[in-house]
């Protein structure tokens, strides 16, 4: 027998009141880093990463610049949904708040200077 | 809520440390790892866009004894976090919840970002990059 109530039954939110969207979240973007992040591994394998201009000619090839980026922001955002639930799960009170804005911006300045790096080394800059 | 004199229950460290147990608070270690690793990766791509006397600091600096050695341990806890990470999905999908599966598939993680990480850092310093 369950003693939730048909309406929230119906919206299958759980006792939180939210959590599936989180939950989906991690798991879409973990497919897509799983994807990114061995093509990033086999990537560098094929570069001498002492040479900057070897390393710039590739980064600036559309193709890798493309994947770079949407490595830079998948990464940023899956780390941001993983981070959180630590915080969550191991402070409280203003810390916690303080934390989850702290780590929030962090992960956005991060995904920002990661994506502004690569466009400037694709257009040309 | 006030505790006074009640007996607590058991608490982690009396408890055996178990496959299951290490694998799964691994998972949580090496995802915070590679979250600073996104920091030296947006780092490193800063440098390239930067110019060849930013980019040199950088391979001075990742390129160094204690460089490479925070390297090495960010590429074990990127092949474990990915491949663990594929444990999850699994599961998500409801297969492998038998104790012998999910301890077969922890010791297959295991050995894999092992020998994965050791491929990889073989190809990289035979190559002379890095």
């Amino acid at each position: 027998m369950s003693l939730r109530s048909p309406l929230s039954r119906v919206m299958g939110l759980g006792a939180a009141g939210d959590g599936p969207a989180h939950w989906w979240a991690q798991r879409v973007s973990a497919i897509g880093l799983v994807l990114l992040g061995i093509w990033f591994a086999v990537s560098l394998l094929g570069l001498d990463l002492g040479d900057r201009s070897q390393v710039v000619e590739w980064i600036s090839t559309p193709l890798n610049s493309v994947l770079l980026i949407l490595l830079v922001a998948t990464a940023s955002f899956h780390s941001h949904l993983g981070v959180r639930v630590v915080i969550e799960d191991y402070s409280r009170g203003w810390s916690k708040v303080a934390g989850l804005v702290a780590v929030q911006f962090v992960h956005v300045v991060a995904a920002g200077i990661g994506v502004v790096a690569v466009l400037r080394l694709a257009l040309g800059g | 809520m006030a505790a006074g004199n009640r007996p607590l229950s058991p608490h982690l460290q009396i408890y055996k440390p178990q496959i299951t147990s290490v694998l799964s608070i691994l998972h949580r270690i090496s995802g915070v790892i590679l979250s600073v690793g996104i920091l030296v990766l947006v780092y490193w791509l800063a440098a390239a866009a930067g110019g060849a006397e930013s980019y040199d600091t950088a391979t001075a600096v990742l390129g160094s004894l204690f460089g490479r050695v925070l390297l090495f341990g960010w590429t074990l806890a990127f092949f474990y976090h990915l491949l663990n990470g594929i444990r999850h999905i699994v599961w998500d999908t409801g297969h492998g919840f038998e104790i012998s599966q999910v301890e077969r598939s922890g010791w297959m993680v295991v050995i894999l970002a092992g020998l994965l990480t050791l491929v990889f850092w073989v190809v990289v310093l035979a190559g002379g990059g890095g």
